[in-house]
């Protein structure tokens, strides 16, 4: 099941935007998401906006079926267009998520990045990155989408063990998304991620340092590793209760967490957030630092998220629904909200203290500068960075982020 | 006949003018849910007091609280007149005073004050369930002031009825003939009328001094908010009369009597009120504490000079420390026991800090059931949020250079060296069938208690008496016994005196910091468990901080038991992505407003739960008893 929607204000039929949010537009950098909501089954852990086909039928689906969904993504890209206006900033970034963006014949994909190229224009050097999923891609794909522009894949591959992989529903066999590395390097993409999921139930720390190395060594230049998030709602939620798998303790997700940046350091990557470490700075994803960055980005797809100028919206959820508005000649926009200025301060002390940039000290009011400084003898924060009037977490203060933020945001 | 129809009599005495060969003076003794209300109920209807339009379930009882637990709290007289349909005098009208006792264990007090105010009682019992501890004790008290008891089972209706047996049980108790017990169905009416006959035949009209110095006694006294204090009498010798100015004994404060009458039961004005007569008086005060129940009122002018026996000041027995959740409250929750005590003389209460909780009220209360019902009163009437302190009893400290320490906060027990500890405590009566013996004198002797004495009531049913600790019925007996006696026991308890224990407090620490309101005394044998009990529950609810938090037992400073909370390691999500910034920055906003509700213990936040879920746990006998 897919998680709700926040709450919000109303969206205008024809997705216009206030004033504000377009002034000085020309200083942020601009991206776009294109959210792909299909998958051929639901994974058990995952509670994302994406629906198998059993899911959609009967459901009005039809209208935003994958044949046609190039199509309506584009029509949203178009509408971007109109609200921005006469906004001249090209694209930065492109990121083709999901839902398994590899469901769609790699020809779409290509479809609707041109659909981008066309209305906005790439800036040179933009990075474009779709997710795909190792057993949904093959030499031929891989071809085709690098030829049509884009330069980065993120490749899901979760774990190393077969095991892991049953309890998290992937159907992909172990040592396929390695390979696929490969064929992508081969196919040109100069950018490679690999998402890593840890703490599974059932995973050993050895089945972790074994996914791990089976990562490192297929030579990406980015890898992402998440703690497993078991999310309201999932199948893995209602399996926990009935004692079917086991619940992992926070203290074995912190062993784990010490153990992918003891790995990957040791081969040369350094994480710049949380969750998140690369080679070296072009590796980065440069798509995801505009989300933590406050950049401008527009996300089109159903039930996807924009930010322009500190106002965020979110589309509607069901790929009927968001058909059916675009059809229309409306804006798929479900809701959205306009940030005051403390909310965002808020956001950009809760964003950036999980870059290995950390976040100013100057944005930090009185009792959040005191909260520094305690988090500073607690070993929290760094001493150099602290010195030079940053806010940046040590090892111990990344697992502790969530708890530093409450209090640095005082 | 329909059992229901009033008949109403004529040449009805007025008060101040009634001969007291025509007065019978009566209550109503039985257990909480045996029909007392409804029985007082058919008596109004019957006696055609209350007409049968006005006539709602029990009348007689006022607050919300008592009509929905079906309690009586508070009592109130009811003057009936009544010609007996048969019997010696058929016809003859005569006025029937009802006095309605409180039915509860805290109020043993005003029970034997409305008893002295009687002649007779009736003896109410449930004829499915047979007696039970509390009625047995307000029966040994009436029979103690040598009132003629009359035995009745009410309920004959229902089809559990077990007539027979319990009033041959009836008959044990009283040493009467099993065919003298009455049988009604206060539901229907039926047997009401023979009762009221019975009364009339069997209860001795009152004996009093006409000619002598007035002396009335005060058996209850209720606040109103329009007519201030209302205090009801029974007069022994001589009148009283309106517009008289009387004095209290206790006190030898003067009043003007602004109004005297009888209640039946809505108050009428009389010109006074004569040897034998019950009815109330309203002087212009304002507090109940200037009018105490058990006083004896005479004339100001004239007076009497020997009060009537038996007054007592009422005592507080049980104390806990009551907080607003909210701390800003403090000054509405003080204000609310300013307001309750203008009705209740035994609630006394004075400011206590607690470090943890802040600005609180250290509350003295009669016992579990008056606590429990002045809590509900505040948080139900006033809207409070509240933190009630674990109950505790009031302890005696003697030191060894001689000085003496009241305590009735366990964290202010002295330091240093104690000579001897002094603690309540109670005769208990516990009523149950036989086949519990053995369950309940394991849970006596658990408490440390001392048998007085066993008593079959009947084949099946026993009645023991034990000398217990007042603290150990304090803390969740009740509920024990429940427990052990699948709800069949039934309780009674009252003062008797105090006693030496070698009893130590237990203080809690968490991360080294004493928590006020957890400390608590105990007897030295059961310090370690207490201990280790209460850190493990702890363990469960203080949430992981930053850094390792020991919790920990000390009797001074000597540790007794230890649990650590470990250190939280991990407190991140790992994905923020574009759809999750939003909803990010709601969770943070809810989790501010989760930390706002902590306290902090030196540097350690606890959540406002644990100490209720701490705290709670230690009054459930309370609540338990007012509830059943």
């Amino acid at each position: 099941m897919p998680s709700a929607l926040p709450d919000g204000e109303p969206m205008p039929d024809d997705g216009a935007l206030p004033q504000h949010a377009l002034e000085g537009a020309g200083v942020r950098l601009l991206g776009l998401y294109l959210h792909v909501p299909y998958c051929a089954t639901r994974c058990g852990y995952c509670d994302f906006n994406t629906y198998t086909p059993s899911e959609l039928r009967g459901s009005g689906g039809a209208l935003a079926s994958r044949d046609n969904y190039a199509a309506m993504v584009a029509d949203e890209v178009r509408l971007a267009r109109k609200v921005l206006g006469d906004d001249p900033r090209p694209v930065e970034t492109v990121f083709v998520g999901g839902g398994t963006p590899t469901l769609l014949d790699a020809a779409d994909l290509v479809r609707m990045l041109a659909a981008i190229r066309d209305e906005f224009g790439l800036a040179p050097g933009a990075e474009v990155t779709t997710e795909a999923n190792p057993e949904s891609v093959d030499e031929r794909y891989l071809a085709t989408l690098r030829e049509g522009g884009f330069n980065r894949v993120s490749l899901g591959m979760q774990s190393a063990r077969q095991h892991v992989l049953k309890v998290l529903d992937r159907t992909h066999t172990p040592g396929r998304p390695e390979r696929c590395v490969e064929m992508a390097r081969a196919a040109g993409f100069e950018h490679v991620n690999l998402d890593l999921i840890y703490g599974t139930p059932g995973e050993s720390d050895a089945d972790w340092r074994a996914s791990l190395d089976a990562a490192l060594g297929a030579g990406p230049d980015h890898v992402s590793a998440y703690a497993l998030i078991v999310e309201e709602g999932t199948q893995l939620a209602r399996r926990i209760p009935r004692g079917e798998v086991p619940m992992t303790d926070d203290d074995v997700y912190a062993d784990r967490y010490l153990i992918a940046e003891e790995t990957l350091t040791a081969a040369g990557f350094a994480w710049y957030e949380v969750s998140n470490w690369a080679t070296t700075e072009a590796g980065r994803s440069r798509h995801n630092e505009l989300y933590w960055r406050g950049a401008d980005w527009w996300g089109a797809g159903p039930g996807a998220h924009s930010h322009v100028g500190g106002v965020r919206w979110w589309n509607v959820k069901h790929p009927g629904a968001y058909a059916q508005a675009l059809t229309e000649g409306r804006s798929p926009g479900a809701g959205r909200e306009v940030l005051s200025a403390e909310d965002r301060r808020v956001e950009r002390v809760l964003l950036e203290l999980r870059l290995a940039d950390g976040c100013p000290l100057d944005i930090l009011a009185p009792a959040g500068a005191r909260a520094a400084e305690r988090a500073l003898s607690d070993g929290l924060l760094q001493p150099d960075m602290y010195e030079r009037g940053r806010a940046v977490l040590t090892l111990r203060g990344r697992l502790l982020a969530d708890a530093v933020v409450r209090d640095l945001v005082d | 006949m329909d059992p229901c129809v009033p008949a109403i009599p004529t040449h009805v005495p007025e008060p101040s003018r009634t001969d007291p060969a025509l007065i019978r003076n009566f209550c109503i003794i039985a257990h909480i849910d045996h029909g007392k209300s409804t029985l007082a109920d058919r008596m109004l209807q019957l006696t055609g007091v209350v007409e049968q339009r006005q006539m709602r379930a029990q009348y007689l009882d006022r607050m919300d609280i008592e009509r929905e637990r079906g309690i009586t709290i508070k009592s109130q007289a009811v003057r009936l007149p009544w010609a007996p349909t048969e019997g010696e005098s058929q016809g003859s009208t005569h006025v029937l005073n009802m006095i309605d006792t409180p039915g509860h264990v805290d109020f043993t007090y005003e029970v034997s004050r409305s008893l002295a105010a009687c002649e007779g009682c009736i003896l109410l019992v449930d004829a499915a369930q047979g007696i039970e501890a509390q009625t047995l004790a307000n029966l040994y008290l009436a029979m103690e002031n040598d009132l003629t008891i009359i035995p009745v089972l009410n309920k004959i209706d229902l089809p559990a009825a077990q007539p027979e047996k319990f009033a041959a049980e009836l008959a044990h108790l009283i040493g009467c003939d099993p065919s003298e017990v009455l049988k009604v169905s206060a539901k229907t009416g039926e047997g009401v009328a023979e009762l009221l006959n019975r009364v009339v035949d069997t209860v001795p009209a009152p004996v009093g001094d006409a000619d002598a110095p007035p002396r009335a006694m005060i058996f209850d006294s209720v606040y109103d908010s329009y007519r201030g204090v209302v205090t009801y009498v029974r007069v022994i010798d001589g009148q009283l009369n309106k517009r008289e100015r009387i004095r209290m004994m206790s006190t030898g404060a003067a009043h003007e009597l602004l109004e005297i009458g009888v209640s039946s039961p809505e108050m009428n004005a009389s010109d006074g009120l004569c040897v034998g007569e019950v009815g109330y008086l309203i002087t212009g005060v304002k507090d109940v504490r200037q009018s105490k129940v058990g006083d004896t009122i005479t004339a100001f002018t004239k007076g009497a000079t020997e009060p009537l026996g038996g007054y007592k000041d009422p005592k507080p027995m049980v104390f806990s420390g009551l907080y607003p959740l909210d701390g800003s409250d403090y000054p509405e929750l003080r204000d609310a026991l300013d307001k309750l005590q203008l009705n209740d003389a035994a609630l006394v209460y004075e400011p206590e800090t607690s470090a943890v909780l802040g600005f609180g009220l250290r509350v003295g209360f009669l016992g579990l059931l008056h606590l429990d019902v002045i809590r509900e009163r505040l948080e139900r009437e006033f809207g409070l949020d509240l933190i009630a302190t674990a109950p505790n009893v009031i302890y005696r400290v003697i030191m060894e250079d001689g000085a003496e320490h009241t305590v009735t906060n366990p964290s202010e027990f002295p330091t240093g060296k104690i000579a001897e500890v002094y603690e309540p405590v109670v005769r208990a009566t516990v009523l149950a069938p036989s086949e519990f013996i053995g369950a309940i004198m394991e849970l006596c002797q658990a408490r440390r208690g001392t048998l007085l004495g066993l008593d079959y009531l009947s084949e099946d049913r026993v009645e023991l008496r034990y000398t217990l600790p007042l603290a150990e019925i304090v803390f969740d007996f009740f509920d024990q016994l429940k427990s052990k006696t699948r709800g069949y026991a039934s309780l009674d308890y009252e003062p008797t005196g105090e006693q030496t224990a070698s009893l130590v407090k237990v203080d809690i620490l968490l991360h080294g910091d004493k928590v006020d309101a957890f400390s608590a005394i105990t007897h030295k044998d059961k310090a370690y468990s207490y201990g280790v009990r209460l850190v493990a529950k702890l363990r469960e609810l203080i949430p992981r901080q930053n850094f390792e938090v020991p919790i920990q037992a000390a009797i001074g400073s000597r540790v007794i038991a230890r649990e650590t909370v470990r250190a939280i390691r991990k407190d991140v999500l790992a994905k923020c992505y574009g759809g999750d910034i939003s909803r990010k920055r709601k969770l943070l906003e809810k989790q501010k407003e989760g930390k706002k509700r902590m306290k902090m213990v030196g540097s350690v936040e606890v959540p406002q739960e644990a100490f209720i879920a701490v705290l709670s746990s230690d009054s459930d006998g309370g609540d338990a008893k007012a509830k059943k």
